[in-house]
């Protein structure tokens, strides 16, 4: 079943949010080989949310996500607003 | 370079304005300890780094901490949104909207503007470890005393997880320093060739 654009969101910010911490743990732990594997699946499963998101619902990174016809990247809304972000609980049912 | 992840790090929908909380948790969008502080220190100390693993964390928390500065705008923003001028002049959030209506900029919550000397950048790798390791204390206490200030869940929950950050950060910057120190104990031997 195809995801909603929150669920697809939430899912992408989770990954995200897990590569980041490894990375900067990575950092000052170059040899830590299950880490690496462990961030490297993160790195490939999120690659493939992102394309998806990128085809239903729109560009997330600049320069790195296609656009459909007209220019996507201006569309409203961006993330400081308010009903672009997802509630956490949303999906945790 | 940088290139722009149109996201936050991390979620934030506020339900219920509260220009009085805005004008505090500003202080973490342009205040002593704040982001934009930690953001353009860590991001110029970087120049002058040593070592392979100091040089990755300062980039890379200096990195995370332009989206926490992200973070705060958007708190800040969204808890002055969908109220009236008379709720604003009657509460703390007065003084600032004089200067700024409800747009965001970096001050303090006592209203100092944002100031280059709450940072440095020394040039001695150990020196500018320490003071990042201090830093992020401060911001952690900054948090501490934002979140006994408040209990709406909606602002809690980001700034839980902003404070986590900062202990993360932290731990990182340690093990960085652990690395520079090593370094610079290391025997060197120098040759001189004919």
């Amino acid at each position: 079943m195809e995801m909603s654009r929150n669920e697809m969101l939430k899912r992408i910010t989770e990954l995200d949010f897990f590569i980041i911490d490894l990375h900067l743990y990575l950092n000052t732990h170059p040899d830590d080989s299950e880490a690496i594997t462990l961030y490297n699946d993160c790195v490939m499963q999120v690659k493939e949310l992102r394309d998806q998101y990128n085809m239903h619902y729109g560009m997330l990174l600049a320069n790195n996500s296609t656009s459909k016809q007209p220019w996507q990247w201006i569309d409203n809304p961006w993330p400081w607003q308010k009903n672009y972000n997802f509630e956490l609980t949303e999906g945790n049912s | 370079m940088w290139m722009y992840d149109k996201k936050l790090e991390y979620p934030i929908k506020i339900k219920n304005p509260d220009p009085k909380l805005a004008k505090l948790i500003i202080t973490q969008y342009g205040g002593p300890d704040g982001e934009l502080a930690a953001s353009i220190r860590y991001l110029s100390q970087r120049f002058s780094m040593i070592t392979p693993q100091a040089k990755a964390t300062l980039n890379d928390i200096g990195t995370e901490e332009l989206a926490h500065l992200e973070m705060i705008g958007t708190i800040v923003r969204q808890l002055t949104q969908g109220i009236s001028t008379k709720e604003i002049e009657d509460s703390s959030f007065a003084p600032y909207y004089a200067d700024h209506d409800t747009a965001v900029y970096p001050v303090s919550a006592s209203g100092v503007p944002f100031n280059a000397s709450y940072l440095q950048s020394k040039g001695d790798p150990i020196t500018d470890l320490y003071e990042d390791m201090a830093a992020e204390q401060k911001a952690r206490s900054t948090y501490e005393y934002l979140i006994r200030m408040t209990d709406d869940p909606d602002v809690l929950d980001p700034l839980k997880f902003l404070r986590e950050r900062e202990i993360v950060h932290f731990q990182r910057f340690g093990e960085a320093l652990r690395y520079v120190q090593d370094y610079l104990e290391e025997k060197r031997v120098f040759s001189i060739q004919s």
